[in-house]
């Protein structure tokens, strides 16, 4: 997702943004009593035009407000809450000025409206751009609605609002030691116009943001009270089950046993939809049990069918046409004449790398539940990052305005990049045609094994590298061809002669003093649904060019570390942060060594630069049966600025653990057009007894904010690689590492 | 048949070998144990049955009519499980939360047999998978319980 901001103004480039106060236009038919607030974006029509997709209603950027009397806030937030904490850092931000104890939040998903277009013109929960985008927006919308409620305080009070001040959830007038609730003010503040200006918080005031509040949803999630997509009943509701054709360009043919199915408890009725069957029945188990029983004749699509599934598609053959597909490709960094460089180098070192197609095993299975209302319109309670686009895709398969499509977000059971619009991989569309069909809500729910067939893959990735070192083994040019397609150009467009972002990033965008370099994109088209895998193309190449950098350091007779210090000598952000790193794990050691326990290990790093943060990272492994064991990783990360250090520190606990998943155990194999793994025992994901210790190190260096989510992820595989072929000898080319044998060590 | 679940017995009507994931969130529409995978590889569906930690996607309604079960909407019913909530909580172990019921009812389990686990004991019994990676957070829990 971070390639998608290149079609983006940066956050801090947006307009200059004011609250205008929407409890007067009745834009919420809010309750009344309560203060609404939102921020219009006066000027930004303009910008709206300006980008690739420009939504029709004038993008804002907004947040949604509501003091109820009981001086508790119900806040709209613009992004979905899916574990990356982003409810309770709203919360922070917005009470920080408010003068509102963050515990005294409720954070929603807000609905679909332009009001909340707050990432450059649109609104997505991904790139890890939430915190980021929107923090001076919610901080404005905190001081304002403070501001209200002063000036209401003033005139009951009927002192000057100079003379009131606030304090957690009321304000108070020293003079006197009167105090009034914001509750009890909230109605009064409602009928004010937003204030002009208003002063922002010194951040050496801050009492919430910059500290480790507590997560606003802990006690909910451990009680089993947070409610998920899956989890929401309405009345009346059916539920059901699909089976998909197991080829993408496959269509329902005959029934062999439709009477058998029919009759079986709880079966309410069998329906054929585009490349799946479904069962409608009263309870989720009878519909499953019902449409897996069903036997169908798969036909194929009529020539032409768009992303029609060769029945030969293999990921042999996949890596194999990659290997194949010649350079020299559309150029997305040039720097110096690498060419050049390169055949005037004391030596050169060649390699190419690939990873494998990847699934997002979010523990929440897809699950979407529809109900057409009299009035003809439509509620959708749906997973998703992304309301608005969501809102035009369900609109369009119901053959509604958008308008008539209410979405609700509940919160996501993990996400990573699952949950945006990927054709055939999103049940939003099925569960629309089937509550029409039967006059009723219904609940789908897909079963593991359908998610694992229809998930949309981070794409394979290919790289040929080749450097070029000087006469004292130090590298200086660099050449690299990244094979294949991207998620970003084909979910939102691609671009004639313009590489996709999301193909080289993490090998473009390297901060070392290699001077002569060109980093280039080779389409690819991916007949596979390929979508966003947390952290985007810097899930693997990342690992491509790290691991390729620590070839080229010895062949150049360098230890990586030192390599890496003297390349960002100019750095120094970078170079602050690598020798955090080094500090954080006792000092560099590369190794082999020998540990007290006597099992030997070695030592890997590597940087990245993803999503506006810098991450340096250390992991030491060793082998035990032939298999890679990671005792710890040490990460020092650099977002400019924080919000709350203690979520940062679990993502990054996160981002490890998902980014090791990787390097170590996963791989989506195709064999025939079909993914071969359908649940989790054929497609391990990293379980408890794999998780190393994980030290963290925030740095603030103050630069401009820089995302949370995903930025802990690119640099574990690289690190790891990188320690097994110290301590091997061996090199890493390809993930996952489990497909490799280790000798003993 | 009857089914007794967090002390209250229910009588529900369906085939003996639905599992009994499903009997509690469609039949008797308690949602706080999850689907995950459905073959008893992830432990989000984990409940107690007489005490034992279980995966209930895999468990015929059948197999366990009369048997005592607990539900992550009774864990603070439980002295036990109080505790292992209040660590969950001060550790600030869940994230997107999908698999901590399971984790929360599987870490009672244990502490409530064991109430001094060592590490071995903690990684043999806490085995329920987190997409998330809360692995370090859970353990944390766990000790601080288990320390008392």
């Amino acid at each position: 997702m971070n390639s998608m901001t290149h079609e983006f103004a940066p956050a801090g480039e947006l307009p200059e943004d004011r609250p205008v106060n929407l409890s007067r236009r009745d834009v919420l038919g809010a309750a009344l009593g309560a203060l609404v607030l939102g921020v219009a974006l006066p000027g930004a029509d303009a910008k709206a035009q300006n980008t690739a997709a420009a939504a029709k209603s004038a993008p804002r950027v907004s947040a949604f407000l509501e003091i109820r009397t009981d001086s508790t806030a119900l806040l709209r937030s613009p992004f979905v809450e899916g574990g990356q904490g982003v409810a309770t850092a709203m919360a922070q931000i917005v009470g920080e000025e408010l003068d509102m104890d963050p515990a005294r939040f409720t954070v929603e998903c807000a609905p679909p409206g332009a009001d909340y277009q707050v990432v450059g013109g649109r609104r997505f929960t991904g790139g890890s751009f939430s915190v980021r985008s929107s923090y001076d927006t919610m901080r404005r919308v905190g001081a304002s609605a403070r501001q209200m409620l002063l000036q209401a305080a003033a005139s009951r009070l009927k002192v000057p609002v100079a003379s009131l001040t606030t304090e957690p959830g009321r304000v108070r007038h020293a003079a006197t030691g009167r105090t009034l609730d914001y509750g009890a003010l909230a109605a009064d503040a409602a009928a004010l116009s937003v204030p002009e200006n208003v002063t922002l918080r010194a951040d050496k005031d801050f009492r919430w943001i910059g500290k480790p509040v507590a997560r606003l949803d802990a006690r909910d999630k451990s009680t089993g009270k947070a409610a998920y997509a899956i989890d929401m009943q309405v009345d009346g509701m059916l539920r059901a089950a699909v089976q998909h054709a197991p080829r993408l360009d496959l269509e329902p043919g005959a029934f062999a046993n439709e009477a058998e199915v029919k009759a079986m408890p709880g079966v309410h009725s069998i329906h054929r939809l585009p490349g799946a069957v479904a069962v409608v029945a009263d309870r989720w188990w009878h519909a499953r049990r019902a449409v897996e029983t069903l036997q169908v004749t798969w036909t194929d699509a009529a020539p032409g069918t768009r992303r029609a599934m060769p029945s030969d598609f293999s990921s042999e053959g996949r890596k194999a046409q990659l290997a194949a597909a010649p350079g020299p490709g559309i150029a997305a960094e040039t720097v110096g004449d690498a060419a050049a460089t390169l055949k005037g180098a004391a030596k050169i070192v060649t390699a190419t790398y690939d990873a494998p197609y990847l699934a997002h095993g979010q523990l929440e299975p897809p699950s979407a539940l529809a109900r057409w209302n009299e009035d003809g319109t439509l509620d959708l309670w749906v997973p998703n990052q992304a309301p608005e686009m969501f809102q035009t895709l369900a609109a369009k398969a119901a053959g509604i305005p958008p308008e008539k499509v209410k979405i609700h977000s509940p919160m996501l059971g993990g996400f990573f990049g699952r949950h945006f619009i990927y054709e055939t991989a999103n049940p939003f569309p099925q569960a629309i045609q089937l509550s029409r069909a039967v006059g009723r809500p219904v609940k789908l729910i897909w079963s593991r094994e359908e998610e694992f067939l229809r998930d949309a893959l981070r794409p394979m990735g290919f790289v040929r590298f080749r450097a070029g070192l000087d006469a004292n083994g130090l590298p200086v040019a660099l050449e690299a061809e990244a094979v294949g397609e991207g998620p970003r150009d084909r979910w939102f467009g691609r671009k004639p002669d313009a590489a996709d972002g999301s193909a080289v990033e993490g090998i473009s965008g390297k901060p070392y003093a290699i001077n002569n370099r060109r980093v280039a994109h080779v389409l690819v088209d991916d007949p596979a649904i390929i979508g966003f895998w947390r952290s985007v193309g810097h899930s693997m190449n990342d690992f491509f060019y790290e691991t390729f950098f620590d070839e080229v350091a010895d062949a150049g007779q360098q230890d990586p570390y030192d390599l890496r210090l003297r390349l960002l000598a100019d750095k120094p952000r970078h170079k602050t942060l690598l020798q955090a790193v080094g500090e954080l794990s006792g000092g560099w050691k590369r190794g082999p060594f020998t540990a007290p326990d006597g099992s030997k290990r070695a030592r890997g790093v590597a940087m990245a630069s993803p999503f506006g943060s810098e991450v340096a990272t250390i992991a030491e492994v060793s082998l035990r049966g032939g298999a890679v064991t990671v005792h710890d990783v040490w990460v020092a990360i650099d977002p400019g600025r924080i919000v709350n250090p203690g979520i940062i520190e679990a993502q990054v606990n996160s981002a490890v653990a998902l980014g090791l998943s990787s390097a170590l155990l996963e791989e989506v194999v195709y064999a025939k057009g079909v993914p071969q793994a359908r649940n989790f025992d054929g497609y391990p994901i990293l379980p408890p007894d794999r998780m190393p210790r994980v030290h963290v190190r925030i740095v603030e260096s103050g630069a401009p904010m820089g995302g949370i989510g995903e930025p802990g992820l690119p640099g574990v595989p690289p690190a790891v690689a990188n320690a097994v072929a110290a301590l091997t000898g061996q090199r890493i080319r390809s993930l996952p590492l489990s497909k490799m044998k280790f000798g003993a060590s | 048949m009857d089914v007794i679940i967090n002390g209250k017995t229910h009588q529900v009507q369906t085939e003996d070998d639905t599992p009994l994931l499903w009997v509690i969130r469609d039949e008797l529409g308690m949602t706080g144990t999850k689907y995950g995978c459905g073959i008893a590889q992830c432990g989000a569906c984990t409940v107690l049955i007489d005490g034992q930690a279980t995966r209930s996607c895999v468990t015929p309604v059948g197999s366990v009519a009369g048997q005592a079960i607990t539900t992550i909407e009774a864990v603070t019913d439980d002295a036990v499980g109080r505790r292992v909530v209040d660590a969950w909580v001060a550790n600030q172990v869940p994230q997107c939360g999908y698999c901590q019921s399971g984790q929360v009812l599987a870490a009672t389990a244990l502490l409530k047999q064991n109430s001094k686990p060592n590490e071995q004991d903690i990684a043999a019994a806490m085995v329920n998978l987190c997409r998330c990676g809360t692995y370090n957070a859970i353990a944390a829990a766990v000790r601080q319980v288990a320390q008392g």
